[in-house]
């Protein structure tokens, strides 16, 4: 009798369209930034792959080739995005998915490339977010591309933060750079002298303008400040020497010196003058937060390109592998895929295609947040105007209860009509997504960039020896090193990992937190094949485990879950953001899933497309279960001290007397028994007494229901291995090697 | 007002070229194995035609520039956001499933009657610029049957220059054998152009010329009329062009000696 043949599911069969990322990551209604993105791979695949693969990297000089590419960003949109329509921009309204989009297509081909474009909308964001109104119209007009009928360069800008400490290195908390009057005549502006040495300054090497943080010389005035220096002005503008970094070649970066004489105005948001002292609007940390918050996201997604830029050419490599070998040929499995036969290299390539969608899913929804979060902010300020509410204690006290309201209204249920606030109430929704801004900027950062890093290398040696040539397709090599100065500048990991430690406790984000679990699961119940469920049970563990830190003490007696104790509360960040990702991952795909099919050029393969990247996410937050719970039960158990064979660790053991005695009572009762202390005083060779643990048996359960939550998860990852070794790619890179 | 010009390009889509492109035959004839999947790009020949045409209008104050274009309407819209950065057009979008196998005589016909009802648009100033081909698979007749569809007598193939004399007469350049052009003069509009390559490179993208055309493509596309297609054609067999790989694993030989051979190679291929 025939048997019929299990129905194969759909699968991959070309790589994702750019309709489908649309879709995916929340732009398919935006042709603003659809046109932003061809405009951007144009200059990415054409001037920056052809300077890359001429040797352009191998300079630390800023040279004409470097320069000409400033000029394609102009031409390509790629220098306005950062401006409004007023100003010489593209669009109106928030930039953070523009600019992310933009470093994306850049770092496809070459990270250094983005960071040149991006380092000059960090030395705007400064004046962007907290200059006056003249600063800002003054500057994002000069610093736009020339509109028709005008003859003029744009202005180039620097940002000028780190400063160098004599063979220490650098540090942004402490600042040496000073400012102080030289010059203040009755009813005349302030002159001011500033003084500012700068290290590892992105785009000095052709700054028309610095935006610096400098420190008070001077009792007239208070604090810090950021104060804006020209290249023009009276003194020094020394740009120092180029430096000579292995990585992002293609940006200009150096130590520059500083000593300028500058009127008062220059001060990033003003100043008021109060009993003859001179007091900035805001302090340098203050500019700095409003900026970093949101330039870091654009970070994460440039790593994000890396990784799944690097798709094509490794499975172009992996086909063709033993072509052109007597051993291989036409129509043989060796000619036809190549090192594609074997499951290893496969399930490699899979492993670093699903940390890409899931540091692209991740990095997308920061950027998206943040485009959400900005209007909010604004009329948060009229707001505050509204209701009288002056001084950063007022305000953070109005935020404080709204913050209790927002996490009490989010621990209701679902469907209670009492949440409808949370999304009609404007200081509730503020709270909520600023708790949220706070927690996906650092994790995008810190864990794209880190754990980028680590699978580039995985990429690379995908293509064996080739992968660390110059002649590697698709620039791996350099991508890979590249990918580490993303995990350094802009705030290394570990001031990632001290933020999320203080945001990822906000009982707001916890609540919303707790909310997605629920998501998850029910998520899982239409789709068990994304490994959301294994995922809900990893974000309970994670939830669990920081409960139990702030409140369990270590074996001596020490708070565990505090600020200084970042043995505890980095990891745990690191963990968050795992679950972060996948989650995001997840979402991502259910709105392809969603939307998808009503677009009809991805209709066609849809489903196929679809069920590959829910195996990517089951692989995914199978990857990141197992690492959330590694890290959990370290954080859990790491911390309590192992009992010993002395008298206290051994009370709980049996003696062999004991059980003899008993023998008789309960004949076998010596089989089940270990940990047995001899009559001799002798124990079995370990290091003491297994561990019992009775306040941490809910840890333990969920474990063991997170093990059981993996069920499936390789069958998963043997789908998708199967798919990539059959889906059709192009002939050849579209860009130059 | 006398060198105002109506500039209609017919433009087609196919899949970018870099693309693995592998016939396949369905139900309903040959077709491209996952073409809907595939990136798609402005027909390469038609391209250059759109690019002399906004050329020649933007020195001819007062011209106007169409595209007609008969696609997939989702797949238009996702070649737009490129094209549309490169030259100012209005788009007349008709949705049909065409690709490269479609009947030429079905796809002339839908693209006639679209042009017909272009409003303003004055036939006595019109000229009608294609491609000569198509990378799709290069029936190389669809203009023609525009051409004539439209009335239009004076039509050139596979013109690379078009120069306005001083008269108003038009002053063509098409390709012939050798590498050589025939030179040819008609008196001004109507006239059909199949533009071979042209002399213009690629524009660059400008985002703010993509931003204003498609305030008024967007719209287009939603309204884009379905067509359907005809198919009087029936394909006996259809192969992609031949790829030939000869490759041997050699060592110990100089780069002279390796050049010396691929030449003598090339010159008996």
């Amino acid at each position: 009798m025939a048997t019929a043949s299990p129905v194969q599911p759909e699968t991959l069969r070309t790589l994702p369209t750019d309709a489908a990322r649309q879709v995916q990551w929340g732009f398919a209604d935006r042709f603003d930034l659809q046109m932003l993105v061809q405009a951007t791979r144009a200059v990415a695949r054409g001037p920056v792959a052809r300077l890359v693969a001429n040797g352009g990297r191998n300079s630390h000089e800023w040279t004409d080739g470097k320069a000409s590419l400033l000029e394609a960003f102009d031409e390509a949109g790629i220098t306005a995005v950062f401006m409004n329509p007023e100003e010489g921009g593209l669009f109106a309204g928030p930039k953070n998915l523009a600019l992310a989009l933009v470093a994306f297509e850049l770092s496809w081909v070459d990270g250094g490339a983005a960071t040149a474009s991006l380092a000059g909308c960090l030395a705007l964001a400064p004046i962007h977010e907290r200059g006056t109104p003249e600063q800002q119209s003054h500057y994002m007009k000069l610093a736009a591309p020339a509109q028709p009928g005008e003859d003029r360069k744009p202005l180039r800008g620097a940002f000028c933060l780190t400063e160098p400490i004599p063979y220490v290195g650098v540090d942004t908390g402490m600042l040496n750079g000073k400012v102080r009057i030289v010059e203040w005549k009755d009813g005349e502006e302030p002159l001011l002298q500033v003084e500012k040495r700068g290290r590892f300054i992105t785009n000095i090497g052709f700054a028309n303008f610095v935006t610096a943080a400098v420190d008070s010389d001077d009792e007239r005035i208070k604090g810090s400040c950021m104060v804006i220096l020209e290249e023009g002005d009276p003194g020094v503008f020394d740009r120092g020497t180029p430096t000579r970094k292995m990585v992002h070649q293609l940006s200009s970066t150096g130590d520059p010196i500083f000593n300028l004489r500058v009127p008062a105005t220059r001060i990033i948001g003003g100043y008021e003058i109060k009993d003859g002292v001179l007091i900035p609007r805001f302090n340098h940390s203050e500019i700095i937060e409003a900026v970093f918050r949101r330039t870091r996201v654009t970070v994460g997604v440039m790593t994000a390109a890396k990784l799944l830029s690097a798709v094509e050419p490794v499975i172009r490599y992996q086909r063709g592998r033993f072509r052109g070998a007597e051993t291989a040929s036409p129509g043989s499995v060796r000619y036809e895929l190549g090192l594609q036969a074997r499951q290893d290299s496969l399930h490699r390539l899979a492993d670093v295609w699903a940390t890409g969608e899931a540091s692209a899913s991740l990095g997308f929804a920061a950027a998206r947040a943040f485009d959400e979060l900005d209007p909010l902010e604004k009329e948060m300020e009229t707001l505050y105007v509204g209701r009288g509410i002056v001084g950063a204690k007022a305000k953070m006290k109005l935020l404080r209860e709204a913050a209790d309201r927002a996490g009490a209204l989010l621990q209701l249920p679902t469907g209670d009509a009492r949440r409808g606030a949370l999304k009609s109430e404007l200081l509730l929704r503020f709270v909520a997504l600023d708790s949220l801004a706070d927690v996906l900027c650092p994790a995008a950062k810190l864990w794209n960039t880190g754990c980028g890093a680590q699978m580039m290398r995985e990429a690379v040696s995908l293509m064996g020896g080739y992968g660390i040539t110059e002649d590697c397709p698709g620039f791996l090599g350099n991508k890979w090193m590249d990918a580490q100065l993303e995990a350094t500048y802009e705030g290394p990991e570990a001031v990632q990992r001290r933020q999320l430690s203080v945001t990822m406790t906000n009982p707001v984000f916890v609540a919303q937190f707790r909310s997605w679990i629920r998501e998850m699961r029910s998520i899982a119940s239409e789709h068990p094949g994304t490994g959301a469920c294994a995922l809900a049970t990893a974000m309970t563990m994670w939830l669990w485990t920081l409960d139990h830190l702030q409140h369990s003490k270590d074996a001596d007696g020490g708070k565990l879950y505090q600020s200084a104790r970042q043995g505890v509360t980095f990891p745990l960040a690191d963990a968050l953001c795992w679950l972060l990702a996948a989650r995001c991952q997840i979402l991502d795909v259910l709105r392809l899933e969603r939307e998808g099919a009503a677009d009809s050029s991805i209709a066609e393969g849809l489903s196929g497309l679809v069920n590959f990247l829910s195996d990517l996410c089951h692989v995914q937050s199978a990857r990141a279960s197992g690492e959330v719970a590694r890290i959990c039960a370290e954080l859990v158990f790491g911390y309590n001290r192992h009992p010993a064979w002395d008298e206290q660790g051994t009370r709980g053991c049996w003696h062999e007397d004991e059980l003899d005695s008993l023998e008789g009572i309960m004949p076998g009762i010596n089989s089940y028994g270990f940990d047995i202390i001899g009559r001799d005083g002798s124990h079995p060779k370990k290091a003491g007494p297994c561990v019992t643990c009775p306040g941490e048996s809910p840890f333990l359960s969920l474990q063991t229901k997170l093990a059981g939550c993996l069920t499936g998860s390789r069958l998963a990852k043997d789908r998708a291995a199967e798919a990539i070794s059959k889906i059709m790619i192009p002939e050849a890179l579209d860009y130059p090697v | 007002m006398s060198n105002v010009y109506h500039i209609v390009v017919c433009a087609g889509i196919v899949p970018d070229p870099l693309q693995t492109l592998e016939p396949i035959t369905t139900p309903t004839g040959p077709a491209l194995k996952n073409e809907m999947m595939l990136p798609a790009v402005l027909d390469p020949w038609s391209g250059h035609a759109l690019y002399e045409a906004t050329n020649l209008a933007a020195h001819f104050p007062g011209s106007k520039v169409w595209l007609v274009s008969a696609a997939p309407k989702a797949k238009l819209q996702q070649v737009m956001m490129n094209v549309a950065q490169k030259a100012s057009f209005e788009l007349i979008p008709i949705d049909v499933p065409a690709n490269g196998f479609a009947d030429a005589h079905s796809v002339a016909k839908i693209l006639g009657e679209a042009i017909q009802t272009i409003a303003g648009l004055d036939r006595s100033r019109l000229l009608l610029f294609g491609g000569w081909e198509s990378a799709s698979r290069g029936a190389g007749v669809t203009m023609q049957l525009v051409g004539e569809r439209l009335g239009i007598r004076d039509q050139f193939q596979g013109v690379d220059q078009l120069t306005v004399q001083n008269d108003g007469s038009l002053e063509i350049l098409e390709r012939i054998e050798g590498g050589r052009h025939l030179v040819s003069t008609c008196q001004g509009p109507p006239a059909l152009l199949g533009w071979a390559t042209g002399n213009l490179p690629e524009p660059k993208n400008n985002p703010q010329v993509g931003m204003a055309n498609m305030r008024a493509i967007m719209p287009a596309l939603q309204k884009a009329k379905p067509a359907s297609l005809f198919q009087n054609v029936r394909y006996v067999s259809v192969t992609p062009p031949k790829q030939q790989r000869q490759t041997r694993v050699v060592k110990d030989r100089s780069v002279d000696e390796i050049a010396a051979e691929l030449a003598e190679w090339i010159v008996q291929s």
